[in-house]
């Protein structure tokens, strides 16, 4: 591995790399921010936002100086306002659709804003939620990413007590491993889960599915089951080289780099090849120059109309010095014990806007190569047959039911996941308002 | 570029801005500074007997905000000049001596009798000052004393006092009211019947800014008390330009020159008071919110306005605007306007459709064929302006009369007829004929 070594920068350029990638709006300027929201009737952006925020309210709490009302507005649509206010794609959410564009192509700052109002609260840790009287039952939320926290977090509010099985070391899913660390500085997804836990009424626990939890089992011991276990298994390439050394799946190395203590002491590659065309693939490539590879190249099979990665994502990963080589596929990884490049065939849209290979190839340089093609639901560890699935992922209802009475389900795994912490969040929301309604249904049954 | 030479009670003035009698004014360094900027006169802060009186030493203004720091609303607690009389009458002679093309006009405020007066007036004209205007206005502090205010409140008082010092004047001489009172025309009606060559108008308004929301007393205070003071700037111009206007278009002081005040901040403000029939317009708050230097934008706005709209000068644009100001009963009730929204410049807030759905008459559609689209329904609307007003697009909403057919609304034809109230068959002392 003669040239994936660390310290290719120094430990400020890192800092600095790593710094926070927005960084927070002051008073005056949140004020000067606010003032621009028109207060629209009906308002596009809450039209826009999976969690349905009313975001006009919010932003008019913030001009009245009611940052703490404005938190309430936000959280008690997104208990994970904060870290949305970081992550979420607002250029295709809420920003998109500000009528400002119309006016003058310059939307309001959401995201800015609903950080502004949120960041305070979750710092002074100021309690917002006070739980209804105990129900008597409890329910198990398997899965303590953004989906389960959402919906422990609602199933509490609501009275409920919550047994909240996380497989890895800390609460947060994606939030914690997989989000590119600039994007989340401070340890801030630590913080928002201990804001949620704070609430009372959530019991953590070791566990997952396919390992130490069945279904049947949690179907036993529990009033209701909510599964959000997001997409444990990735999409391998199939290829020839693919087990050469230096060879790696994009979201281990995004999760190793945000678990790192000291990034300065992170290998990074001088040359690397990023296969994919979503935020995995961006949030890889993005980090690999931020700690020091020289050339990094993100290869997708088709044009950036059709990355799942958004326009603004794309030219951030340019804005850092990644080139994006679109309509290639990669044919064989070349090497003989470590990584040595990778050949590509170029691709094309034929008549009929199906990818079609152009017979030419060609070959780029690389000492490291990140799969980033996707993620899937490890299914054996759902062990039910009786649990509906299309394409790979959980069949779930308007409610988040699943084909199986008292199992609901959210977040990437469900097949109506769109791979964005909100959604998880509003899916999450959604199943734990299902569920009080299915038990209160059966107290008086 | 227009000639903005101004004549007022036949004082000249390069232009017609003047800075009011106020904290800019209250010494020698403060107008120099302001006639170098280009001010065309000032009126010098008030002089009072001495010993002087005494200012706190603490908060004397506060502002109401908008979010981006502007000022839109300012008050004050100060009182009149706290310098000894000589101090003032030397300096004022020097500032006329040193600017000889400006207007200089100095502010007095006495205690109510008639030798006070006598005694004064010779002093104060004997610095070559070009007029002295009489401080009836004052709301704070000085009215406890039964000056400023006290004496602008009782028409009597005014005319009184008005006479005292016309008697003891050979300069002009203008009275200055106060706008805290229900009715400005008999104040107005007194300056001139003792004598007044003009009225300035408006003073401040009694106010109290607001509550300190962390020690729920008052705010500004001093050392934990405080009091109502003078309300002025921007927020306050509505108020001064009705006053302005009343006396401009009623017939028994419509001859009685004004000297508009009120919230000017830019030209326009400027072109407001001028057109509802101030002579010229003095300024306060907008000089102590941005300095000086805004006489710029002041005296080229103007001039500019008059050069586009062929208007030769000042005095041309005075009163041009009152023959279109009236009594409610006079507006004609046949005409029928409805609100028309440009779709192409419509951003689609829907700001409209909400606050006529909530506050008025339910005229503005939020869908039309399942598209989010914002119009008008001409059978509700009442051609209100409340969507023009709250529109955030300048001119997307606006006001279209009808000119013929029917009102759809009322189902009535549009008639070319007046129909004032003074006729209108609902109106049970209606006039025949």
């Amino acid at each position: 591995m003669g040239n994936i070594r660390s310290h290719r920068l120094s430990r400020e350029d890192i800092e600095a790399n790593f710094g926070d990638i927005h960084p927070p709006l002051d008073r005056p300027r949140a004020l000067l921010e606010a003032d621009r929201c028109y207060f629209c009737y009906d308002a596009p952006c809450t039209t826009a936002c999976p969690t349905g925020i009313d975001i006009p309210g919010f932003i008019q709490k913030i001009r009245s100086n009611n940052v703490v009302g404005s938190a309430r507005t936000i959280l008690s649509e997104n208990i994970m306002g904060g870290m949305c206010a970081r992550v979420c794609p607002t250029e295709v959410l809420c920003e998109e659709v500000c009528v400002r564009n119309t006016h003058e192509d310059k939307p309001v700052e959401i995201g800015l804003l609903q950080r502004y109002a949120t960041d305070p609260v979750l710092e002074a840790g100021i309690p917002l939620f006070e739980r209804a009287p105990p129900s008597g039952h409890t329910v198990a939320v398997v899965g303590g990413g953004p989906a389960g926290l959402s919906c422990a977090h609602r199933l509490a509010v609501l009275g409920h007590e919550v047994v909240l099985f996380n497989r890895d070391a800390k609460l947060g899913g994606l939030n914690e491993y997989g989000i590119a660390a600039y994007k989340t500085v401070d340890d801030f997804a630590q913080r928002e889960v201990e804001y949620i836990l704070s609430l009372g009424g959530i019991e953590v626990r070791q566990g997952a599915l396919g390992e130490d939890l069945s279904l049947a089992q949690l179907r036993n011991d529990f009033a209701a089951v909510f599964i959000g276990v997001g997409l444990s298994d990735v999409n391998g390439l199939d290829l020839e080289g693919e087990d050469l050394a230096g060879v790696e799946n994009a979201v281990d190395y995004i999760s190793r780099l945000r678990q790192a203590e000291d990034k300065t002491k992170l290998p990074v590659g001088g040359q690397v090849v990023v296969i994919g065309g979503g935020m995995t693939a961006i949030d890889a490539a993005v980090q690999s120059r931020a700690l020091g590879a020289e050339q990094v190249t993100i290869v997708y099979r088709r044009g950036p109309e059709h990355m799942s990665a958004s326009a603004h994502e794309q030219e951030l990963a340019q804005i850092n010095g990644v080139s994006i080589q679109h309509f290639a596929r990669p044919v064989k990884i070349l090497g003989e014990s470590e990584v040595e490049g990778v050949l590509f065939e170029s691709t094309r849209l034929d008549e009929d806007g199906r990818l079609a290979d152009t017979g030419e190839t060609f070959h780029i340089d690389a000492d490291v190569v990140f799969k980033a093609i996707g993620q899937k639901l490890r299914v054996s560890d759902l062990e039910d047959e009786s649990l509906e699935m299309q394409w790979g992922k959980i069949v779930v209802d308007a409610d988040h039911a699943t084909s199986i009475m008292g199992v609901w389900a959210g977040g990437d795994c469900v097949a109506e996941g769109e791979d964005l912490t909100v959604s998880a969040v509003q899916h999450g929301k959604v199943a734990a308002m299902a569920i009080d309604r299915y038990l209160h249904a059966g107290e008086t049954r | 570029m227009a000639d903005l030479k101004c004549k007022f009670l036949g004082i000249e003035s390069p232009n017609p801005f003047w800075l009011a009698s106020a904290p800019p004014t209250d010494k020698a360094y403060n107008v120099n500074r302001a006639f170098e900027a280009g001010w065309g006169g000032a009126v010098w802060k008030t002089l009072g007997e001495d010993p002087p009186i005494v200012n706190v030493s603490g908060p004397r203004y506060a502002a109401i905000h908008s979010n981006d720091r502007r000022v839109i609303g300012f008050n004050n607690i100060e009182l009149i000049t706290d310098r000894p009389l000589q101090t003032n009458l030397d300096e004022i002679r020097q500032i006329k001596r040193d600017w000889p093309d400006r207007a200089l006009v100095v502010s007095v405020m006495f205690a109510m009798n008639k030798e006070t007066w006598a005694k004064y007036i010779p002093m104060i004209e004997d610095t070559g000052c070009d007029g002295i205007e009489l401080n009836f206005g004052c709301p704070h502090g000085m009215s406890e004393r039964g000056m400023g205010a006290a004496v602008g409140q009782v028409p009597e008082y005014i005319q009184m006092a008005t006479e005292w010092a016309k008697g003891a004047a050979s300069v002009p001489v203008i009275v200055k009211l106060t706008p805290n009172i229900t009715n400005i025309l008999p104040p107005a009606k007194a300056a001139m019947d003792g004598g007044a060559d003009g009225v300035s108008l408006i003073n401040t308004l009694n106010s109290i800014m607001r509550v300190d929301y962390d020690t729920l007393t008052m705010y500004p205070t001093t050392d934990g008390m405080g009091t109502h003071g003078g309300y002025c700037g921007e927020a306050v111009k509505p108020i001064a330009l009705n006053m302005v206007a009343e006396i401009a278009r009623t017939q028994a002081t419509s001859q009685l020159p004004i000297s508009g005040i009120g919230g000017v901040t830019d030209w326009r403000d400027a072109v407001d008071f001028l057109a509802l029939g101030a002579s010229n317009v003095q300024v306060c708050t907008a000089a102590m919110v941005y300095g000086f230097r805004i006489i710029d934008d002041l005296t080229d706005g103007l001039s500019t306005f008059l050069d586009e709209k062929g208007i030769a000068s000042v005095s041309d644009l005075v009163g041009r605007a009152v023959p279109s100001v009236t009594d409610w009963q006079h507006l004609n009730l046949n005409h029928v306007e409805k609100a028309v929204i440009d779709q192409s410049s419509c951003i689609q807030c829907g700001r409209c459709h909400e606050v006529c759905e909530d506050t008025s008459h339910q005229a503005i559609t939020h869908t039309v064929d399942g598209e989010r689209r914002f119009m008008v329904i001409d059978e509700e609307c009442v051609g209100c302006n409340l969507c023009v007003s709250v529109c955030p697009v300048e001119d997307c909403i606006t006001m279209k009369p009808l000119t013929g057919g029917v009102d759809p609304r009322t189902g009535q034809p549009i008639s070319d007829d007046r129909l004032e109230w003074t006729r209108h068959p609902n109106n049970p002392m209606r006039q025949d004929g």
